[in-house]
């Protein structure tokens, strides 16, 4: 028994029953689950959610299925690191990251989604599963569906990271390459799930896959100590997670769990495609579409689905947007890494690098709670990265050579002075 | 017929045109062959367009698998042989 309401249009409100479905009929506006909130009430509770599992599956209340979780067991629960280097070095007081570069199984922000709309796929019965992917979503339906034991067919552009393409292929899925970038790949993805009677999670399972984005909003707040961060800072691609962690928090503020505290939302996308965020710096209600380019190519969808949806969500909660360029998103990977140990991919360290600009312009005030959502893992995008570093010179395996190299300056860095070697233990 | 634009009509609008997948229609725009689609299927014409030269922003409309709104949109020019698909814009991400 689920909470589960209906699928309902968000434009009209027409309610249509639980199945697979994208778009409304009369105005194909998007169909978004809708929950019983009022049947909840003092079921649904901190203690309900606390004795779940260490899993995205704690708030299956709080998503559409009606079973148990087929997919996903260890999905979710990633940490909420407080960033206290980082604050030092950003000048704010409370900053935390939340870390999706190490969700399981596939390491990404997907896994939640795919959790989801895998679980959905087989209550429905279907046998084939599929996605329009820039790489991390195919990884995440590979991977799930090979530990399901369902048939996949993962659809992407053709020039992804090498990395990227093992990180899919390894699983056994059928790889579609397309000539052209995610748009072309996604308006044909609707044409396929027109055709083929499968399940693509983010066209005809869309609903229930989006659903899944709201469990990182619920764990940065049950994480927070049950609060929410004032300033939240999300990648927006298709515009998927960020108006579903504004959901999240809006669902646990409906029920209790946590106080309003006004929350605002904030968009982060590289320069080379930024269609969401020039709207909403712009003043405008739609976005104009982009050829994408820019190295953040998980996030690189200059048409995105949910971009009117975003933009309505940051201005409402009083956000707004930021975007960063190549050498930027960069710098960022490197000083997330250098702060606080975690490696992020570009999409990461657009988000961070924007929250950067938005804490430098007094956009996000620095004396409040802030969290940073890294939705991917830089050792799935090892050649943005190539260049970078100075190759490593080789030296003989004598304590002399140790000793002369410790003496000699590194890139960027002064000697390190040999500090007191067996005499300081002594 | 090569002086015709065939336009393709996704699952969810084939109620409105009489369960067609594909529609042949003659015409030198965007703009003239969804007016002629349109009055032959007026149903179809109040999901497609929100008012009047203005399309519904749920629906993305290709010429040839090129997105209008990088071209002329309702005024790109179409010719004989082309393909106009109209394509539901929720998906992805």
């Amino acid at each position: 028994m689920s909470f589960v309401k209906a699928l309902r249009c968000k434009e009209c409100g027409a309610d249509y029953g639980i199945e697979p479905r994208t778009v409304c009929d009369s105005d194909f506006g998007p169909v978004e689950v809708a929950f019983d909130y009022e049947a909840m009430k003092g079921k649904v509770t901190r203690a309900s959610i606390a004795a779940g599992p260490q899993s995205l599956w704690r708030y299956r209340d709080l998503l559409p299925i009606e079973g148990e979780p087929k997919a996903g067991l260890n999905s979710g629960w990633t940490p909420l690191v407080r960033a206290k280097r980082l604050a030092a070095e950003l000048g704010v007081k409370e900053l935390y990251i939340k870390d999706d570069s190490v969700n399981y199984p596939t390491f990404s922000y997907k896994d939640r989604v795919v959790a989801v709309a895998l679980t959905k796929a087989m209550e429905f019965g279907f046998d084939t599963v599929g996605c329009a992917s820039t790489g991390n979503l195919a990884h995440s339906v590979a991977a799930h569906a090979a530990a399901a034991g369902v048939r996949a067919c993962v659809m992407i552009p053709h020039d992804l990271e090498a990395g990227k393409m093992v990180g899919m292929t390894v699983f056994g899925p059928r790889v579609v390459r397309i000539r052209g970038n995610y748009d072309d790949v996604n308006r044909l993805c609707s044409q396929i799930a027109d055709k083929y009677k499968w399940a693509i999670v983010n066209v005809n399972l869309r609903p229930y896959y989006t659903e899944g984005a709201k469990t990182h909003g619920f764990e940065i707040a049950e994480q927070l100590g049950w609060r929410l961060p004032q300033h939240t800072v999300v990648p927006v691609a298709g515009g998927t997670i960020l108006p579903k962690i504004w959901k999240a928090y809006q669902e646990f503020i409906t029920l209790g769990l946590v106080q309003d505290n006004k929350p605002r939302m904030y968009g982060a996308q590289a320069q080379g495609c930024n269609p969401v965020v020039k709207a909403i710096q712009e003043g405008q209600d739609l976005f104009h579409p982009q050829k994408p380019n820019t190295i953040a190519k998980s996030i690189a969808i200059g048409n995105p689905a949910d971009g009117y949806y975003v933009i309505k969500v940051v201005n409402e909660s009083g956000g707004y947007g930021a975007s960063a360029t190549d050498p930027e998103i960069i710098d960022a990977i490197k000083l997330l890494a250098r702060t606080e140990g975690i490696f992020t991919e570009p999409a990461g360290g657009t988000t961070l690098a924007c929250a950067i600009k938005l804490i430098q312009s007094g956009r996000i005030p620095k004396d409040e709670s802030i969290c940073v959502s890294i939705t991917g893992n830089g050792l799935k995008t090892l050649e943005v990265m190539q260049g970078q570093f100075e190759e490593v010179p080789v030296i003989g395996a004598k304590l002399s050579d140790f000793d002369a190299a410790m003496n000699e300056p590194t890139p960027g860095n002064a000697p390190w002075k040999a500090a007191e070697p067996a005499a300081a233990r002594a | 017929m090569a002086d015709t634009i065939t336009v393709r009509i996704p699952t969810a609008l084939r109620p409105q045109v009489e369960n067609q997948e594909s529609i042949a229609i003659a015409g030198a725009s965007v703009k003239q062959v969804l007016g002629v689609l349109t009055t032959r299927y007026p149903e179809l014409g109040k999901r497609l367009y929100k008012k009047e030269n203005e399309l519904n922003r749920f629906i993305n409309v290709y010429i040839n698998d090129e997105d209008i709104r990088f071209l002329e949109n309702l005024e790109t020019p179409v010719k004989g042989g082309d393909e106009l698909s109209i394509v539901p814009a929720i998906a992805g991400g």
